[in-house]
């Protein structure tokens, strides 16, 4: 009986059917996509983002130019260039990022010993010519004030599992 | 009088892609058509190479680490794989347990990954464009999942030598959890629109036949090769990690048609989210340290770093110089979504490796388009590519 079977459903087009039905069923679920500027799907704290650079509580920058995410950087995206600053201390002169090279791998964040530099939270920040993708330690410092909340919240939430 | 030899009309010679939507990236295949029958097809490969064998050996082990996951972007933590286990061979290092579960979950959510969108896109290429629009709800779901263990939905960079980056956050087994038991529903509705389907059927059965002895003859290897009913996986023939301790089945195809290619996917992401339940299950019970505790491969924790110097001295040794690789060699290779995916690394000693030759999956199954789409037509040999699942970061290295 099977070649009967087989017979019917073809006559019938049974698998046509059942594909309609379980298309038409899926109108009645809720609709999964989201408005996008005006809704966001959730950011985990370890999103790697647009990069900024970070400041002490009490304003004086993070970066002690230890050179080492120049150094693990796999895109050679990071210049540095650092002299001793009038107080003795020794800080950065020039920090380049060129984020038209960076492939956004997280390593500078993850070897950086002072949690200067840090890939945040935001993910919107084409622009209309290549040069604004150039950033200096300005825009990195400002991108840092900028987001400084949420980057902290971001590094005491993943804390733990660093 | 005409010749009857000149009145022959030559093959009509045509080139499809590498702009071609249903070319899967950038393939170019020159097919030389008798009509509308293919009769040789020439694929061109080349147009991604971005040379990265080369740059990887310019480059310290833990920063060759993204490269792999630019080779085949559709299941980058797989790629990630074969490289980190073939540098554990050379280092003669074992990850603890936790983290070789934890490579194994995420190399199944990679295999789930990279089958939604072949199976999906493959329906799209023969006419069916529902699946494809759901199939993406659920990879949505699943780089999800990427973005909360690494910080990335692709590009992940998350296995290391000597085990994994950072724990899963806490909270994100029990969503895997959730994601997985529902799992199943969702393939019985792509097949619910698709197996059965005499258009989809029209489509691929019979299209493509490869049989077992030309599939082992050309080098296949992943569901193409299982698809002409060889039972290799490598997960199982020499399992690494912990691939022993879990409990599956190997999917395997009778005819070696396209068809048999699109069961054994389907089938593949059944098994693979039976493994993924039992690796939630096998790491809830094991709880513990995710890298090796060796200073002079894995980083110490941060904790550690900011307060001991001689800690501090191991960050940043590991960050600029790396760690040498005692010197040797070694042909390491995982069961990829696509098939077998081989690292040939070659060190001398040094930080660096001397030579990382990458065999990729999706070569084999490419040369094998011309033998397989040879008398069919056109619109089946669109059929052929998608159901040999090629992506051309890893064919073009």
């Amino acid at each position: 009986m099977a070649w009967l079977d087989r017979t019917a459903r073809g006559l019938f087009m049974t698998e046509l059917v059942k594909g309609f039905a379980l298309t038409f069923s899926y109108m009645f679920k809720p609709r999964v996509t989201i408005n996008y500027p005006y809704e966001r799907s959730p950011l985990s704290p370890r999103f790697r983002g647009e990069h900024a650079l970070r400041r002490y509580p009490n304003g004086e920058e993070r970066c002690i130019a230890c050179k080492l995410c120049e150094a693990v950087c796999p895109a050679l995206a990071i210049t540095i260039e650092a002299e001793p600053r009038e107080d003795g201390s020794r800080r950065t002169t020039r920090y380049d990022i060129d984020m038209t090279k960076c492939i956004y791998c997280g390593l500078c964040q993850e070897a950086c010993p002072v949690d200067a530099i840090v890939e945040g939270p935001n993910l919107e920040f084409a622009t209309e010519t290549r040069e604004e993708l150039f950033y200096n330690k300005e825009k990195l410092l400002a991108n840092g004030d900028r987001w400084e909340p949420l980057l902290a919240a971001n590094i005491a939430a993943d804390a733990p599992y660093r | 009088m005409a010749n009857p030899v000149e009145s022959q009309i030559k093959p009509y010679t045509m080139n499809f892609g590498p702009q071609h939507p249903a070319a899967h990236g950038v393939l170019r295949l020159v097919l030389e058509m008798d009509g509308e029958i293919v009769e040789r097809a020439d694929p061109h490969i080349g147009l991604l190479h971005r040379g990265t064998e080369k740059l990887i050996e310019y480059k310290t082990y833990i920063q060759a680490m993204p490269y792999f996951d630019r080779l085949d972007y559709v299941s980058p933590m797989s790629e990630e794989h074969s490289f980190v286990l073939a540098a554990e061979k050379l280092l003669g290092i074992t990850p603890p347990k936790r983290a070789q579960h934890i490579r194994v979950l995420f190399a199944e959510l990679t295999r789930i990954l990279n089958h939604l969108l072949n199976v999906t896109t493959f329906a799209m290429d023969v006419g069916a464009l529902t699946p494809a629009l759901w199939g993406f709800e659920e990879r949505e779901l699943l780089m999800e999942f990427y973005e909360r263990v690494s910080g990335a939905r692709m590009h992940a960079n998350y296995f290391r030598v000597g085990g994994v980056h950072q724990d899963l956050p806490a909270g994100m087994l029990d969503d895997i959890e959730a994601y997985a038991a529902k799992f199943e529903k969702f393939v019985d509705d792509v097949e619910g629109l698709l197996t059965a389907n005499r258009i989809f059927k029209q489509r691929l059965v019979d299209i493509g036949i490869v049989s077992g002895d030309e599939a082992l003859a050309w080098g296949f290897t992943g569901p193409v090769l299982r698809a002409s009913g060889i039972p290799w996986d490598l997960r199982k023939a020499q399992p690494y990690d912990t691939y022993a301790e879990y409990d599956f089945d190997v999917a395997i195809g009778k005819t070696g048609d396209c068809y048999a290619r699109y069961l054994v996917r389907v089938e593949e992401m059944r098994q693979s989210n039976r493994i993924v339940q039992q690796a939630i299950a096998k790491l809830r019970q094991t709880p513990g340290p995710i890298k090796v505790d060796d200073r002079k491969i894995a980083p110490p924790p941060r904790g550690d770093m900011k307060r001991s110097m001689e800690s501090l001295i191991h960050h940043f040794k590991l960050y600029t110089e790396g760690y040498h690789v005692p010197a040797g060699e070694t042909y390491t290779a995982t069961e990829s979504p696509k098939g077998e995916f081989g690292v040939y690394l070659v060190s001398d000693g040094t930080n660096r490796p001397y030579r990382c030759k990458i065999r990729p999956t999706g070569i084999a199954h490419l040369q094998g388009v011309d033998f397989m789409s040879r008398g069919h037509m056109l619109a089946d040999a669109v059929a052929i590519i998608g159901s040999i699942d090629v992506v051309f970061g890893e064919i073009d290295r």
